[in-house]
């Protein structure tokens, strides 16, 4: 378990991100609320990625499915936004499940092939369904409820919400079920001649990360107020692997400290150049190059090492 | 839904037919020789189109500047490619796919960043040649423009070239083996880094090719590699990893779907290509003809 240092650091951080909204400017509260969602959305993707060894190439579309879910629900229906802010995510659940039952009979590159074209499917649905889900034009001024409406309102929405959620995805990670999945991506065959059922466990896995997926798309329609086709295709998908990747995606913190790192470089990259995803890309391929185990990965390793140094000096 | 107009809507899928398998015939190629799932396949192509326009616009726009292009900028893309496969590529055969799929989508990153940089955001347009210009009366005298039938005739080379490159000479011969166990082969005294330089610079070639080929055709735009490279992944899924005709098969099965589904669901005809995937890869998971994996 965190040990006693750990937990004063957890606090004071979390005191911190309660106190921000009081004292930045309302741009800066934003960009922390995005890099929150994101950061959620990075981290499901990697329960399956990076903890599952399941080649999850289209998380996008239970981001997406998410978003729309609430947000149609909200314009569409009398239900209570509230109410919408659980459906949404549990129809990216329902349908991480379906997709998950279709996918999870093949392995590696083959699923996540047959993953992106599901994920397909289901934007190009989206995306000419003019009359339901507004066509490429999206959905905007969805209303949320007035107290998360104003921009501290949202963050603290998506603070505490974003909490709970690597509350739940951290306990799971410890959980024997946890372990068992850990299990199954360094050794599949030993742990399925052990008794362990390596198909039910992935199919969870892929359950509970859609379902965060989807909350992380709730957040984006409580933060921003709009939905649109792009956040279910499939560059989005690319991009949230990448930030597990660089972020340190065998780590369990690694994905929001990549989604941070490239939300905060395409905002301050792209106020001085339009052509930020150049840049972006050049870091990526430095990363893949020099740090296959993301930042964090790297400071890990360092740590470990310089732990071992002491210890042989002792 | 007559039959007049669903022979023409199938005429229609089959020019699609051939500019996807093209494309998707080079990307086949490298996955299974290379083992590298190429995104920047796409921009490869798009890359390929942009050059084009400009080689078209500097010969005059006519038919010598279409000409030029065809050969020009299939070449241009070639050179491209052997730069980011010896610069890169090279260095990270051994990696898991999934750091060479992230790899290349940096490079799709910085090619469209590239192209927005050399060519800008405005759409471009590549005159159809004074030769193609025109229609030819199909059967029941629906009008079939001229470029359309040479693009239908280009198809058919392009596959036999490319058997005959495979299977009839020294370097398929090569490639294929060194696909197959590439440590025997580098173990006879072949250098085996540059065979799959050479092939990794024919699969992007194609996609020059097919970028060129499709130029008169569409707008020429930013953004045209990202639904295609879809496409040509998917497509070579279903036909098999690294199988050419594998390759055909599945541009034949997306070209038609995606013709055909227009016409029987205007709105979701989109759908109908994907939706053959789906069902594709659900009986028969790892293709439809054999993989060389």
């Amino acid at each position: 378990m965190v040990s006693k240092k750990g937990k004063i650091w957890w606090i004071a951080v979390l005191l911190v991100l309660c106190l921000v909204p009081l004292i930045l400017p309302r741009f800066y509260v934003y960009l922390l609320s995005v890099i929150l969602l994101f950061g959620l959305f990075a981290m499901s993707n990697n329960l399956p990625l990076g903890f599952g060894g399941i080649y999850q190439l289209h998380h996008a579309v239970f981001y997406g499915v998410g978003a729309y879910g609430t947000a149609l629900v909200i314009t569409k229906s009398d239900l209570s936004p509230w109410l919408a802010f659980l459906i949404g995510p549990l129809i990216a659940a329902a349908l991480g499940l379906i997709m998950g039952l279709i996918c999870i009979r093949l392995s590696k590159l083959y699923f996540g092939m047959l993953q992106i074209s599901l994920g397909s499917l289901v934007w190009a649905f989206v995306y000419r369904w003019y009359s339901f889900t507004g066509g490429d034009d999206g959905i905007h001024g969805i209303t949320v409820p007035d107290i998360i409406s104003s921009y501290q309102g949202a963050y603290y929405f998506a603070l505490i919400i974003t909490g709970l959620s690597l509350y739940v995805l951290y306990r799971v990670l410890k959980s024997p079920y946890g372990i068992a999945l850990q299990g199954i991506r360094d050794n599949p065959v030993r742990s399925a001649m052990i008794g362990v059922n390596v198909r039910r466990h992935q199919l969870l896995a892929l359950i509970i990360a859609a379902f965060f997926a989807g909350t992380a798309g709730t957040l984006f329609v409580v933060v921003d107020n709009t939905v649109f086709p792009d956040m279910i295709f499939w560059t989005l998908s690319l991009e949230a692997v990448i930030m597990c990747l660089l972020g340190g995606w065998l780590t369990f913190l690694g994905p929001m400290l990549g989604a941070a790192m490239i939300v905060v470089i395409r905002t301050f990259v792209s106020t001085y150049t339009v052509y930020w995803a150049l840049v972006l890309g050049i870091i990526f391929m430095l990363v893949i190059f020099f740090l296959p185990n993301g930042v964090l990965g790297w400071v890990e390793d360092l740590y470990k090492r310089r732990k071992n140094v002491a210890d042989m000096k002792e | 839904m007559d039959a007049v107009g669903v022979l023409n809507q199938v005429f229609v899928g089959l020019s699609r037919t051939v500019i996807l398998f093209i494309v998707s015939s080079g990307m086949s190629l490298i996955l299974g020789v290379l083992r590298i799932p190429n995104v920047a396949h796409g921009s490869l192509y798009m890359i390929g189109a942009f050059i084009a326009y400009t080689l078209s616009k500097l010969f005059g726009g006519g038919d010598l500047g279409f000409w030029i292009a065809l050969v020009g900028a299939p070449l241009g893309v070639a050179v491209i490619s052997l730069a980011a496969e010896r610069g890169i590529f090279q260095y990270l055969y051994e990696r898991e796919h999934l750091m060479l799929i992230l790899l290349t989508f940096a490079f799709s990153l910085v090619f469209g960043d590239l192209v927005k940089i050399v060519w800008g955001g405005e759409y471009k347009s590549v005159p159809v040649p004074y030769v193609f210009q025109g229609f030819v009366p199909l059967f029941g005298g629906l009008p079939f423009p001229l470029y359309n039938l040479f693009l239908l005739c280009c198809g058919p080379v392009i596959a036999v070239l490319l058997w005959l490159l495979v299977n009839k000479t020294k370097i398929g011969k090569i490639a294929r083996a060194a696909a197959v166990d590439r440590e025997m082969v580098g173990a006879v005294g072949i250098n085996v880094s540059w065979v799959f330089a050479i092939v990794f610079v024919i699969g992007c070639f194609l996609a020059g090719l097919g970028g060129v080929l499709v130029a008169p055709t569409v707008s020429v735009t930013l953004g045209m590699d990202h639904t295609l490279i879809i496409e040509a992944f998917l497509i070579v899924i279903i036909g098999g990893l690294g199988n050419i005709w594998g390759a055909l098969l599945g541009a034949l099965i997306f070209g038609l779907t995606q013709s055909l589904g227009i016409m029987i669901w205007p709105q979701f005809g989109i759908i109908f290509p994907y939706l053959a995937v789906v069902v594709v890869l659900l009986f028969r998971p790892t293709g439809l003809l054999k993989s060389t994996w």
